[in-house]
């Protein structure tokens, strides 16, 4: 072996760093195994860039893999990285020359355990709240006479047989469109979005109840998500949703019209109690007869009181017409008559009460005199119709006395007081 | 006979339309109801328009009484196919509780 041959091998046998890198990563990009992964562990050194990528690091006790969350997929998980979370994070496997290290391009990351499922779910929520989603003026109202509605729910469950049950109990005129969809597993979210689609095109179709039983966190998951949550969100009829318990909330929960706390509740909602809509309609039925009963008792009483009256009591005489005439006639003058006649009694009075004030009998009660001079009876009205010598007579109120003047002199006179 | 098998037909189809459209009539009747009772209980109507109030209001009750007690809704399963989703009656089995 010569030395050029020596140095020719080992020339074909040395790469460039940059060569080295492109063979790994020709290697490792074109394996299939490698183009699609989930790699289970938990976010430690998470960086979030003005760019909207992110970067951490997926980490078990054993090794770390460096992962890169690019802005595109980024908006579309569920929650963003937090560090300390767990996560099934699904991508391919790359290299990134520059460094000479490989690393997991995330598609999807999801949440690996309650913990994880929480924070998806406040983020989530917050999301959707700030959108103003969640705003009770979005809320629409139930028919309240529905009749059709549709049950988006798996039909293998015991949601499907007691919501007809108790609807049926209820409210039988209701009509029920079932239509199927998983409820659990990861096909649950499209299978939901899908019966939801075609659920409100149906015909008469007036609300939607989506139903699912109770089951851990994990098994409503499909209710805590994005893409259910907005196919609630543009639903066209009103959707009432029905999940769990009465204490699970989940984020279909916040969309929805209105949120009934387990299947059963939401039968009760939908549909009417017959029972008391039956009682109702006969109250009214009642009241109406007697309110009626009650006006006819009055224009019984109103006829009564008309047939008082001589037209009515005596037909016959509207025969005679010109004499009833003629009687109107007479009645009224009489009236008129007697009017005229009180108005002059009444001035009658009047006068009476006049001239009985004039009359000098009516002072003399009050302890004057009338003095006349005698013979002739002249009223005396001043002393100077009299002189001393003359002879008077003085009228009381109950007789009179004869007397002669001895004496006369003018107001304020000396004489007077002597 | 032939009128006979027309009205068997007539029933059917408006069994049909009666679907759902009944129901909002339904409620309309349900809430003229109330205003007929209203107006009767106020008593101010003349006696021929209390009358005919009363009238109108016997006949929504008996549409009601036989609405609360006559109509069934059908229980339906929308089913895919071919050519589009179709609603297909439940069968009883299908509706059992597990």
């Amino acid at each position: 072996m010569t030395a050029s041959n020596l140095a020719q091998r080992e020339a074909a046998h040395i790469f460039s760093v940059r060569q080295l890198t492109q063979y790994l990563r020709g290697l490792i990009e074109r394996d299939d195994a490698l183009r699609d992964v989930r790699v289970r562990g938990e976010i430690s050194n998470c960086r979030r860039f003005d760019s909207g990528h992110t970067y951490f690091t997926l980490k078990d006790e054993f090794s770390q893999l460096e992962c890169a969350l690019f802005r595109e997929e980024a908006a579309a998980q569920e929650f963003s990285p937090q560090d300390g979370l767990r996560v099934i994070a699904r991508g391919r496997i790359t290299v990134y020359e520059r460094r000479g290290q490989y690393q997991l391009v995330v598609a999807e990351i999801r949440a690996d355990g309650v913990g994880a499922l929480w924070l998806a779910f406040e983020q989530l929520k917050k999301k959707l709240e700030a959108e103003g989603l969640f705003r009770p003026d979005r809320k629409r109202p139930l028919p309240r006479f529905p009749g059709r509605v549709a049950l988006v729910t798996s039909t293998d469950g015991a949601v499907l047989h007691d919501f007809v049950r108790i609807t049926r109990d209820r409210w039988p005129a209701l009509s029920i469109l079932v239509v199927p969809a998983q409820v659990t597993g990861e096909a649950a979210a499209p299978s939901v979005v899908k019966a939801m689609a075609a659920a409100q095109v149906q015909p008469e179709v007036q609300a939607i109840v989506l139903a699912r039983g109770g089951g851990s966190l994990e098994e409503l998951w499909a209710f805590n998500t994005e893409s259910v949550a907005r196919a609630i969100a543009a639903c066209s009829i009103p959707v009432v949703s029905a999940i769990g318990h009465e204490t699970d909330y989940t984020i279909a929960d916040f969309v929805a019209d209105v949120r009934a706390p387990t299947p059963t509740a939401a039968a009760m909602l939908v549909a009417p109690d017959r029972a008391e809509i039956v009682r109702q309609v006969s109250a009214w039925s009642q009241r109406a007869s007697g309110a009626l009963s009650r006006r006819l008792a009055m224009a019984e009483r109103e006829l009564k009181s008309l047939a008082g009256r001589r037209v009515i009591s005596q037909p016959l005489s509207l025969l005679d017409e010109p004499r009833r005439a003629t009687d109107e006639l007479f009645s009224s003058a009489k009236q008129a008559i007697a009017a005229l006649l009180q108005a002059r009694a009444d001035s009658l009075a009047a006068v009476r009460g006049r001239l009985v004030a004039l009359n000098p009998r009516g002072i003399l009660a009050r302890g004057y005199a009338i003095v006349e001079r005698m013979p002739e009876r002249r009223l005396v009205k001043s002393v100077s119709q009299v002189a001393r010598g003359d002879q008077a007579n003085i009228t009381f109120q109950d007789g009179y006395a004869a007397c002669r003047i001895t004496q006369t002199g003018k107001e304020n006179d000396d004489q007077r007081q002597q | 006979m032939t009128s006979d098998s027309n009205d068997g037909k007539r029933a059917e189809k408006r069994e049909k339309s009666a679907h759902k459209k009944a129901e909002p009539a339904f409620e309309q009747a349900l809430h003229r109801l109330e205003e007929i009772v209203a107006r009767l209980e106020q008593g101010e109507e003349s006696l021929g328009a209390a009358v005919s109030l009363f009238e109108e209001g016997m006949k929504l009750f008996e549409m009601c009484e036989q609405r609360l007690k006559e109509a069934r809704g059908k229980i339906e399963k929308l089913v895919e196919s071919a050519e589009g989703a179709r609603a297909e009656p439940m069968r009883p089995d299908e509706l059992r509780g597990q």
